[in-house]
């Protein structure tokens, strides 16, 4: 022991779908308290199903899963769920809701008073950069695909959880309105300091965002280690990402 | 136009009708919705439910209106001491109007929930909803607008098929038609039809509406809303529990009769009849088609009707026939006695046989007086036959056996289109009843049953023992009656109501005055 606590520990932890056909095998891997692990990745290598074991919206089917040194199947789903902030691609914001309900949603499951409430979703649009009085009472079809997802983001910090999943929540912007984001995402974090996991197949994204990486392949880890580790590995599926990051930087730098 | 007046000049008891109408509309769809959306929601979480309860709900909306009508009356299920289905009346028109709502309503639920966009139903649950909360904050409010299509396509089907409720006593627009059928008068039939229609057009304009307000456009999900859409039905149920209570309670007789203008005559002079001599309020419990008046009598839903000797002997009893009127009354008196405990009194004095018509032109033509006389012309002819006369025992089959007849074609239709389909030539022959007041005012020509097929049928008022014995005066009422209606006065009443369009209950009244069995004190 180090002295920094563990968040979340993987201990050999497995998913096999009814078939039998196993979507993640043996995953051994650590999240230390206030760092960033970005999950890296192809579609179908496991990224997703990595992040629903944490919130157990999936249980491992081998190994186990702990959260704050608790294995998940012992947590209340519900309680567990809570304490961990949840942002996916699509957003899942609620049609029917206005953007000051939809922040609202787990204050208002935990029983706080409106009062309370009503400040905490102002703080944290400001914080996501919405301006409250703009936004708060608008309905989610009324905002941009950026403005949505900034809203995903409050919603998931609404409760103050100590643990944030994101997955590949910025894969559907614009690449313009995706950098913006992704830039602010980046202060954000340095100000909360929250544990995160973040899925992503963008390369780039992984190494602006990460403390460490862990890159996935068929449901194993094929490298965990920080960025600088990856530029160093000789491994071909690192390699094939890596080269696409250089390949954005060559098409940059051309005339 | 015809219509227009008519509705004017009946505006009170077409209103009346009308909210009767959408008293078994509403309350059957208010059922059928508070049982439907928690099942369809049972669907959404055990999909396992979903093939036999969408099955059952399938087979439940083929099953003919009529034939789950008749399925339902000899049903008792009780919840404490209110009786819920079974018997004549509303409520067993009630319960199958709401087993017809079932599909739409759980199938809408069903698909509705699973409609919900799957990414916010995940954000929901990795936001910590537990899966009532996901329910009821997320899944309902968004699915509301398929739900409330679905209550809309059901509440649409109940205004069509309440109509039919008319048949077993639970009232609606549903009378004039059938009452338009039996008179033959395309005005009375329209002035059901029309109501019905437009307030089904008005029911899919409001529904729509408010589906519109809940659909993909909405906002948001008013909890207001959705109490008042509780509140109201919750109240519907109440009023109909009531209204069970109630009915259970007073001192009454009802008097039942089946559903055409002779029989609701013979109703209305037993009901003044009894109502004039006893004191004792009569409930009327008219237009039952079929064999319902006499399962209606068993079961204790009415306490007295007008039945023909040689029909109870033949189509209930499923006695061979018999030609001795005498003997014939002897024999139905002792089996009811044994068989049902139910009483048959003294005859009223007339013999509605089965009357063989053809068009006066044709009879004259070829100069046909009895039966035996048209064998020739038979197999060139159409003839045109009520259900009852072709499936009763002592009806066709043996009517063309016994005279040895084969038509071209026989068409089996309701009764009362069979005299308009005779004028109209669209039939050469018909089988009628021979106090029909029709037969007159179209100008149709009774054939003599020259082979003495038809058994006698002598009206006689048939009642239960048991009403009898605790009500006497109830007897000594119906014995008055007894010899007292020929077969030229009962033909003169069925013309007075049929040709003349007079009310039921005014014609009996006028008859019982005249005779002086009422108002004598």
């Amino acid at each position: 022991m180090n002295g920094k606590s563990t968040a979340i520990e993987f201990q050999s932890a497995g998913f096999r779908l009814p078939d039998g056909r196993a979507l993640l095998s043996a995953l051994d891997l650590t999240v230390e308290r206030g760092e960033t692990l970005v999950l890296l990745g192809r579609s179908g290598s496991g990224k997703t199903t990595t992040l629903k074991l944490v919130n157990r919206l999936l249980d491992p089917t081998d190994g186990r899963v702990l959260v704050e040194d608790r294995p998940t199947t012992e947590w209340d789903a519900i309680r567990l769920r809570r304490r961990i902030g949840y942002v996916i691609q699509e957003v899942g914001l609620f049609p029917h809701f206005t953007i000051e309900e939809n922040v609202a949603v787990v204050p208002r499951l935990e029983g706080w008073d409106s009062e309370r409430t009503t400040a905490r979703v102002r703080e944290l649009l400001d914080l996501v950069g919405l301006d409250p009085d703009r936004f708060a009472s608008r309905y989610p079809h009324e905002l941009s695909g950026g403005q949505r997802q900034r809203v995903g983001v409050a919603r998931a910090l609404a409760a103050d959880p100590p643990i944030l999943l994101l997955d590949e929540p910025f894969g559907a912007l614009d690449p313009i309105t995706r950098r913006e984001i992704q830039g602010e995402f980046r202060a954000l974090q340095r100000r909360l300091g929250k544990t995160m996991v973040f899925v992503t197949h963008d390369v780039g994204e992984a190494f602006l965002l990460a403390s460490r990486i862990a890159l996935l392949k068929d449901g194993r880890i094929v490298l965990l280690g920080r960025p600088a580790d990856f530029l160093a590995s000789r491994d071909p599926e690192v390699a094939a990402f890596v080269s696409c990051l250089r390949g954005a930087d060559e098409a940059a730098a051309a005339p | 136009m015809k219509l227009w007046e008519f509705l004017a000049a009946h505006r009170a008891e077409v209103f009346q009708l009308s909210l009767e109408h959408l008293f078994l509309v509403g309350v059957s769809t208010g059922i059928a919705i508070l049982i439907g959306v928690p099942l369809g929601i049972a669907l959404t979480r055990r999909p396992a439910l979903g093939k036999p309860i969408l099955g059952f709900a399938n087979i439940m909306q083929t099953v003919p209106s009529l034939a789950l009508f008749g399925f339902l009356i000899p049903l008792n299920i009780y919840l404490f001491h209110i009786r819920l289905i079974g018997g004549i009346g509303a409520r067993t028109a009630i319960a199958a109007l709401a087993l017809y709502a079932l599909l739409p309503i759980i199938r809408n639920t069903f698909t509705g929930i699973n409609g919900v966009d799957p990414a916010i139903r995940e954000a929901g649950r990795g936001l910590g909803m537990t899966d009532r909360q996901l329910l009821l904050q997320v899944e309902v409010p968004l699915a509301l607008g398929v739900i409330v299509a679905g209550i809309r396509v059901a509440t649409v089907i109940a205004v069509g098929t309440a109509t039919i409720a008319a048949a077993i006593d639970a009232g609606g627009l549903g009378r004039y038609i059938f009452r338009g059928l039996r008179m033959n008068d395309n005005t009375l039939i329209l002035a059901g039809a029309v109501p019905a229609a437009l307030l089904a057009l008005a029911a899919d304009f409001f529904l729509g509406a408010v589906e519109h307000s809940f659909g993909r456009g909405a906002r948001r999900f008013n909890r207001r809303h959705a109490f008042a859409v509780l509140g109201a039905v919750i109240a519907a149920l109440a009023v109909i529990v009531a209204v069970s209570f109630h009915s259970g309670a007073a001192r009454r007789i009802a008097v039942g009769s089946k559903d055409f203008t002779e029989q609701i005559i013979l109703g209305e002079i037993l009901a003044q009849t009894i109502e004039d001599r006893t004191g004792v309020s009569v409930e009327r419990r008219f237009d039952l088609g079929g064999n319902l008046a006499h399962d209606a009598l068993i079961a204790g839903e009415i306490e007295v009707y007008v039945e023909y000797t040689g029909t109870a002997l033949t189509a209930i009893l499923k006695l061979p026939p018999l030609s001795d009127a005498r003997e014939v009354y002897r024999r139905v008196k002792s089996e009811y006695a044994q068989r049902f405990h139910l009483e048959w009194t003294e005859p009223l004095g007339f013999n509605n046989t089965f009357a063989i018509l053809v068009r006066g032109d044709a009879a004259k033509k070829l100069g046909l007086k009895t039966i035996s006389d048209i064998a020739r012309y038979a197999p060139k002819w159409r003839a045109g036959f009520g259900q009852d006369f072709v499936s009763r025992p002592d009806g066709y089959e043996g009517f063309a056996r016994a005279y040895g007849l084969k038509f071209a074609e026989v068409r089996e239709m309701d009764l009362s289109l069979t005299y308009r389909a005779l004028a109209n030539g669209q039939v050469d022959i018909i089988a009628g009843n021979s106090t029909d007041g029709l037969i007159a005012r179209l100008g149709l020509v009774q054939l003599d049953d020259d082979r003495h097929y038809f058994p006698p049928y002598d009206a006689v008022p048939v009642a239960r023992e048991e009403t009898l014995g605790r009500e006497p005066e109830l007897g000594a009422a119906l014995a008055a009656l007894t010899g007292a209606i020929s077969v030229e006065e009962m033909r003169r009443m069925n013309f007075a109501v049929d040709g003349e369009r007079r009310a039921a209950r005014d014609v009996a009244e006028e008859f019982l005055r005249r005779k002086k069995l009422v108002g004598g004190g």
